[in-house]
């Protein structure tokens, strides 16, 4: 049996990985995709904690958050659908309303 | 090394190198697709940790589902990263990188305190039916009942939401004209 500290850390990296996509990627469906990742770590994190603790209630978080995430991939997808109509382009750098 | 121990690796490192590729891309399809390889590596993880019906529902639901609405929308949106063709001369970008490493460390550093005792850590024998679909539903359809009914709101206002901001705002565009 991998002892559970591999998977946290693996956990770990690959929120990391998914940090580095939305701070250094400048198009937004990578950011998001990104975004997507990051939840995907922590779901990791949680399913091997359920299993270290023999407790199956982790599965029921990660169902809960797989739920959460396609709610959050339908809204966010149509967000960038708008930003698309009313700029042309899905640059993050060439939205700066709130600077202003 | 038994075998184990050497899926966990393969897994770990496909899972890595597919979210690595992915955030590299300039290609927004290509990403999409990085992503579908990692998440199937980790999937394997899942199943590894005896989460047989998660690791099933990630595959069907994320890969199936999720990836194939991002791919609809840059179909939609017809990009090809020529955008960003010149991203690569940007300043400061290998400076940004330091905070995702500064977080890995500091993440890692507590992960080894906490395993630091011989038995912490150490994964315990669970039931041969550990994960499986009876036992997931189990404990979804009693204790965690209210919870799983109020995603199916969530769900209706995400779908109201979604299609209310993507539809056409026709009374604008006559304003306009």
């Amino acid at each position: 049996m991998v002892p559970i500290p591999h998977f946290l850390i693996l956990s770990a990296l690959l929120f990391a990985t998914g940090t580095a996509g939305v701070i250094i990627s400048r198009n937004l469906i990578i950011m998001f995709m990104s975004i997507e990742l990051m939840l995907n770590a922590g779901n990791l994190a949680i399913i091997a904690f359920s299993r270290m603790n023999n407790v199956v209630d982790g599965h029921v978080f990660v169902f809960l958050i797989l739920t959460v995430a396609a709610a959050e991939a339908a809204v966010g997808l149509a967000i960038i659908i708008m930003i698309f109509r009313n700029k042309e382009s899905i640059n993050a750098d060439k939205f700066s309303l709130l600077k202003r | 090394m038994t075998l184990e121990v050497v899926i966990f690796y393969f897994a770990a490192a496909v899972a890595v190198a597919g979210a690595v590729m992915m955030i590299l891309q300039r290609n927004p399809v290509a990403s999409v697709m990085y992503l579908v390889i990692s998440l199937v590596a980790q999937a394997i993880l899942y199943v590894q940790l005896q989460a047989l019906f998660i690791g099933a529902l990630l595959i069907i639901v994320y890969a199936g589902a999720i990836l194939v609405l991002f791919l609809f929308v840059i179909m939609i949106l017809n990009l090809r990263g020529e955008e960003f063709r010149n991203e690569k001369h940007r300043p400061g970008r290998a400076a940004k990188i330091i905070i995702p490493v500064v977080f890995f460390l500091e993440v890692v550093a507590i992960i080894k305190q906490l395993a630091a005792p011989p038995a912490a850590g150490r994964a315990t024998e669970v039931a041969a039916d550990f994960g499986s679909v009876e036992m997931v539903a189990g404990r979804l359809f009693r204790e965690y009942l209210f919870p799983f009914e109020l995603t199916s709101i969530l769900l209706l206002v995400a779908i109201v939401g979604a299609v209310v901001m993507a539809k056409r705002d026709k009374g604008k565009k006559e304003e306009e004209a």
